[in-house]
């Protein structure tokens, strides 16, 4: 199992998304100017402020030239994971539907959450069971997902009743696309993969892409 | 000035004149967060004024200005659909 973290510049959490990745199979850094994805089983696109977030958060990184190549590799049903600016980054080219506002309380916000999977049947979640919950940090200011109109079988992640900061509409954390290859989260399961850090429930979202990759390699 | 409404056709009549002198035209978008969108933004602003002694304000929204030279006025609103707004959160508004 072969992780691709991409960086751009203003990326931040490259290297914990690596330290994670690491953790399950082999993961190597693909640079934003390089449309070469050498072939990896899986992409993560990951936080932090890509090309200054200018204009909008993810808006200027969906175009740069790797996004060329990721956008092909989900298309051909390749996996990618999409974490917090990730996770914009993704709504921004398409790959998954609405759109990331600022929160309500307009502030940058950083605490642990309780999320709840309300999908368990997903290549993200796959070790989780139905209405597990995943004790996770959070840290934005630009959280609030909008989709009016959303498939609510869509929805992977909830933040827990009482959990949810950042105004999403039915406290949404994460979403797939229709295809369930692609997923995205505002919460940073990079960051909750160590008992240092207070909690590992962050790790079994990467352990779950392994054991899909594993076991789609195995039936091939 | 001449307003131009989002995904409406045709050129500002200021911009054609400036094109035909080959001066290129000075074009300006303005992007709002969408109606019925929460504007947490305008809000604070709006909450802001009373405390200053300003009364009487209402319906504040706050959004961005992305100023232009463009050659081709004309591509300006695919411009706004691809990279400049958000469709799905925001509303543009293409003035020159």
């Amino acid at each position: 199992m072969k992780f691709g973290v991409l960086q751009f510049p203003g990326s931040c959490d490259d290297r914990d998304a690596v330290e994670a990745c690491a953790r399950v199979g082999d993961a190597v850094l693909l640079w934003h100017a390089d449309r070469d994805l050498h072939g990896v089983d899986a992409v993560v696109v990951p936080g932090g402020f890509s090309y200054g977030d200018y204009l909008r958060a993810g808006a200027i990184a969906r175009f740069s030239p790797v996004m060329e190549s990721v956008i092909e590799f989900a298309n051909d049903g390749g996996l990618v994971l999409g974490i917090c600016n990730g996770f914009q980054v993704l709504t921004e080219a398409g790959l998954l539907p609405g759109a990331l506002l600022p929160n309500t309380g307009r502030r940058f916000v950083c605490r642990q959450v309780d999320l709840e999977v309300v999908d368990a049947d997903t290549p993200f979640t796959n070790l989780c069971a139905p209405g597990e919950r995943l004790s996770i940090p959070a840290k934005h200011q630009t959280g609030r997902y909008h989709a009016p109109g959303l498939d609510p079988a869509l929805v992977v992640v909830r933040y827990a009743a009482g959990h949810c900061f950042n105004g999403s509409q039915d406290d949404i954390a994460g979403v797939r696309n229709a295809r369930g290859n692609v997923f995205g989260l505002m919460p940073h399961p990079e960051h909750a993969v160590d008992p240092l850090t207070g909690s590992v429930d962050g790790l079994r979202i990467f352990e779950s892409m392994a054991a899909h990759v594993g076991a789609a390699h195995v039936a091939v | 000035m001449t307003l131009l409404r989002a995904g409406g056709a045709g050129i500002p009549a200021s911009a054609r004149a400036s094109s035909s002198l080959g001066v290129v035209p000075r074009v300006q978008v303005l992007i709002r967060p969408k109606s019925g969108i929460l504007d947490p933004q305008g809000k604070a602003v709006e909450r802001a004024l009373p405390a200053l002694g300003f009364d009487g304000v209402s319906n504040v929204h706050v959004g961005r200005l992305v100023e232009l030279d463009v050659e081709d006025v004309s591509q300006v609103d695919a411009m706004c659909e691809r990279l400049l707004a958000n469709t799905l959160i925001e509303d543009y508004e293409i003035v020159s």
